[in-house]
């Protein structure tokens, strides 16, 4: 059927994933409840623990880890160009100056503090 | 053109009586199989940019409105939000194990576990129904529907507006699976796989673990961020 | 880059004599049910055509409306709607299908050696989708008409009344008719090659393909995720793009952006799959350059989706988001100028046959190096923010769009006719078909170049008065091009009134499709095809070398 002769994973192996699944997500909550600092570092901390799950159930559940490179290679690609997409737009709203209003007879308003 | 004649090996002259399962603009099982897959993950590769669109939204109407999106969350219970991810995983674990099963020739092992992924999928599809019952009561609905009353931030309703349609959206792909995984499991009954063609199996788990990946990432997403 | 095989395969009589995959089988119905790539291939183009007619009918109205400042046929809301369905219409049920799904669905598993697609049903699918996205678009042309132009920008969409929300969700169902066709194709290339068939050994229609396809699942999920939240933001008023729900427009642009500029290389890298395959024919000389041509496919496609921003240097959006989308446009017009000196060189002490092909493959090239071009004046912020929404884009897009995409097309199409249909149409008529649509196009949209520096801006019902005189000329010149058009339609429908006396490879073409029948049996080839020479290969066959036989993948 595939070009092993063998088949690969077993029971052991995604029994095991799944505990380090299991463990991750306890992580992922417990690390819900610090606050690391700004809000923006604790998105991160969460995607990347995110991210980590994923890649098991990619690697090992999804069989990227042992079929042929074509998979991951496309899998890769719509990961990356959904980064470009976040990436670039989160840059262009960042970067926008504020838009002050220009016909107050009373001084504009303190912009909001972004976080 | 001068045309010498050779002997050929014709794969397509060969498969007259050929299994069943194998179309016959193919050679081999191997080629079909192959290309079944990459069709597959061509397939994963689109739904990974769709509900990324959904998620670059979410992420820039939470920068734009940081306040509401933190005040928002916390009507959110994490206690199912966790359930639900749990449920998943194990639906993910149960879902590879019968991919196996149907590999190695274990029929009863295939049926069973598609059987429990099944039950899960339906388990995740409760919570959220419970999950979801509570926010019509409090009127946490999306858009213009919104009617929470007692809000100190406003503009909430953009969160809630998020949180149906990424919700929503990944809730029909659960519905969508348990068809699928529904047809599986009837074909696997009638005795159509075996360890030489269980395609089916293996391409509808593939899409089982893209939504698991979706609510791996969900999760934290909507439910935990603060 | 000559191919390795000597082997002779046994013919192998699998169908009557006279049988084709356009009589066999016989019925309405098994052309409904098919999953036979060629009729697939067929029933697509009859319906591009269909949507083109459609489309093409809407601009002459629009050109004749703009004969004379103020109303002149129809009302300023009618032709807000005329606009914005030709728009709607020419990119989302004509181009975007028309090489692709058209010509591709049919060539492509020939020119690989294959006997269809890798997903046959999957391709029939495709084609139901799309008849269904057909008639919701149409649906919504009748119940209410949509007037926001074919780009949707929000909060106008948003808020304006008429069957918006009906035309987005027919645009998300057509998506997946490009998503599935995408699919297919990229599976197809990867697994469907005959024996010996490389890589490297691929004709460059398959190449740019390939890469077509890659946009289109990759690009076109976004489009379908940016018009269900534009459905929900009418519905539910979810608070996204609607800036008075606190929401952001620009945003809109950057989502719908994201597919359609990727969308544009849709268009156009069929096209140039197109004449890479023409020029080397009617040349009788090998492509110059071909891992050059393939790399330059690949990379337009990648780089093509950087660019998006080039559509909102004066949208609100940034000044280094601006900067950086200048920079990167100016980067992806550097692979298409690559393919164009590499087509010119191939043309250079070659043998050149001037046949109708031939003819459309030349105005491709003059026409898309004035369309590209002008795309670089524009990809400079400076100048963009004086010709942003100047009939000078019209221009730019059109002379890509048409002159480019559309030629090829018409290239492609004449081409492939005897291939298709068995018949020869009647050369001197497709001559003067060309001359028209060639001279036409140039006094229809060449004049925009000239209303759009001088300040007319698009989408414009009513204008001044100093304009009326490039505006008469450019309505003079889309007569002609319709005539062009009107003429090549009535000699290539004539066809089917011959007997079906084509050979099997009336231009000389090397690749793997003019190996048999015109038209072909149902399952392609009555033997297993191997390559015997590369694609472009147009030596005499007593200077070949003969290589031996390889081993099969």
């Amino acid at each position: 059927m595939s070009d092993h002769t063998h088949v690969h994973g077993g029971p052991k192996l995604y029994a095991l994933v799944l505990a380090a699944l299991l463990v991750l997500t306890a992580i992922t909550v417990a690390a819900s409840r610090i606050n690391f600092g700004s809000n923006m570092t604790n998105v991160i901390i969460a995607m990347l623990i995110a991210s980590v799950k994923g890649s098991l159930v990619a690697l090992f559940f999804m069989h990227l880890r042992w079929d042929k490179p074509m998979n991951a290679i496309i899998f890769c690609s719509s990961l990356f160009f959904l980064g470009l997409f976040l990436i670039t737009c989160y840059t262009d709203v960042v970067s926008r100056p504020a838009v002050e209003p220009t016909n107050l007879k009373a001084p504009a308003p303190a912009p909001p503090s972004k976080t | 053109m001068n045309r010498s004649l050779i002997e050929v090996d014709e794969p397509s002259e060969q498969h007259a009586s050929h299994h069943p399962n194998l179309q016959h603009h193919f050679g081999t099982f191997e080629q079909q199989f192959d290309a079944s897959k990459i069709g597959m993950w061509l397939f994963l590769a689109t739904e990974v940019l769709l509900f990324g669109g959904l998620f670059v939204g979410f992420a820039l109407s939470q920068a734009a409105h940081p306040q509401a999106f933190v005040e928002a969350h916390h009507h959110l219970d994490k206690n199912l939000g966790a359930l639900n991810t749990v449920v998943l995983l194990l639906s993910s674990f149960t879902m590879v194990m019968a991919v196996h099963a149907a590999a190695t020739n274990q029929r009863k092992k295939l049926i069973v576990n598609l059987v429990i992924t099944l039950a899960c999928a339906a388990a995740f599809l409760v919570v959220k129904y419970f999950e979801y019952e509570h926010k019509i009561h409090d009127g946490l609905l999306p858009g213009q529907f919104y009617s929470h009353k007692g809000d100190t931030v406003p503009n909430q309703f953009i969160f809630f507006s998020f949180y149906f349609m990424m919700t929503g959206l990944h809730g029909l792909h659960i519905v969508g699976g348990m068809i699928a995984i529904g047809w599986v499991l009837r074909r696997a009954l009638r005795g159509d796989f075996d360890a030489k063609y269980y395609a089916p199996v293996d391409l509808v788990g593939l899409y089982w673990h893209l939504v698991d990946l979706i609510w791996i990432y969900l999760f934290p997403l909507l439910y935990l961020i603060s | 880059m000559a191919n390795v095989l000597t082997a002779a395969p046994r013919p192998v009589q699998h169908h009557a004599p006279g049988e084709n995959y356009l009589n066999t089988p016989k019925g309405i119905r098994s052309w409904l049910t098919t999953v036979d790539h060629k009729r697939i291939g067929i029933m697509y183009l009859w319906s591009v055509l269909a949507a083109f007619f459609l489309g093409g009918v809407l601009a002459l109205l629009i050109r004749i409306e703009l004969l004379t400042p103020k109303q002149t046929i129809m009302s300023a809301e009618a032709y807000n709607q005329v606009f914005t369905l030709h728009g709607a219409i020419m990119v989302f049920l004509f181009i975007i299908p028309s090489t692709p799904a058209a010509l591709g669905n049919f060539v492509l598993p020939l020119m690989l050696g294959a006997k269809d697609v890798a997903f046959p049903r999957l391709n029939l699918c495709s084609l139901y989708i799309y008849w269904v996205g057909t008639l919701m678009a149409i649906g919504s042309i009748l119940l209410g008409g949509i007037d926001t132009g074919w780009t949707f920008y929000t909060p106008y969409s948003t808020s304006t009344g008429g069957a918006v929300s009906l035309m987005t969700l027919s645009v998300f169902i057509l998506g997946f008719s490009s998503i599935f066709t995408g699919v297919n194709f990229i599976a197809t290339i990867h697994k469907l090659r005959a024996p010996g068939m490389g890589w490297f050994q691929l004709p460059l229609f398959v190449w740019s393909m390939y890469a077509t396809a890659v946009i289109q699942v990759m690009a076109t999920p976004v489009l379908g995720i940016t018009v269900l939240l534009l459905f929900m933001e009418r519905v539910l008023k979810i608070g996204i793009f609607d800036p008075a729900l606190g929401g952001d427009p620009v945003l809109f642009q950057h989502f719908f952006w994201f597919y359609s500029h990727p969308a544009v290389y849709i268009m156009i890298v069929p096209g140039f799959a197109i004449i890479s395959e023409i020029i080397p024919v009617f040349s009788k000389k090998t492509i110059f350059g071909y891992k050059a041509i393939a790399f330059s496919s690949v990379a337009i496609a990648v780089v093509g989706f950087l660019v998006w921003g080039h559509h909102m240097f004066v949208s609100g959006q940034s000044e280094l988001a601006g900067a950086i989308f200048s920079f990167l446009t100016f980067l992806v017009a550097i692979p298409s100028a690559v393919k164009v000196f590499n087509w010119l060189a191939t043309m250079y002490r070659g043998s050149i046959s001037l046949k109708t092909p031939m003819l459309y493959a030349i105005s491709f090239i003059l026409l898309f190096s004035i369309g590209g071009l002008t795309g670089i004046y524009l990809g400079a912020i400076s100048v963009d923010v004086h010709l942003h929404d100047t009939y000078f884009i019209v221009a730019h897009f059109h002379y890509v769009m048409m002159g480019g995409a559309v030629i090829a097309f018409l290239g492609g199409l004449h081409y492939w006719w005897p291939k298709m249909f068995g018949r020869m149409y009647n050369e001197k008529l497709g001559a003067i078909g060309c001359a028209l649509v060639f001279i036409g196009f140039n006094v229809t949209f060449f004049t925009q170049f000239l209303l759009g520096t001088r300040g007319m801006p698009r989408r414009y019902y009513n204008y001044l008065d100093q304009f009326q005189p490039l505006h008469a000329f450019s309505t003079f010149g889309s007569w002609i091009l319709g005539a062009g058009l009107f003429l090549t339609a009535a000699y290539l429908l004539a066809t089917f009134r011959k007997p079906m006396d084509a050979p099997r490879n009336p231009w000389g073409g090397r690749t793997l499709e003019w190996e048999t029948e015109s038209p072909p049996i149902v399952h392609n080839f009555d033997f297993d095809p191997i390559l015997t020479h590369g694609p472009y290969d147009f030596r005499p066959a007593r200077t070949r070398p003969n290589e031996p036989v390889a081993h099969r993948s």
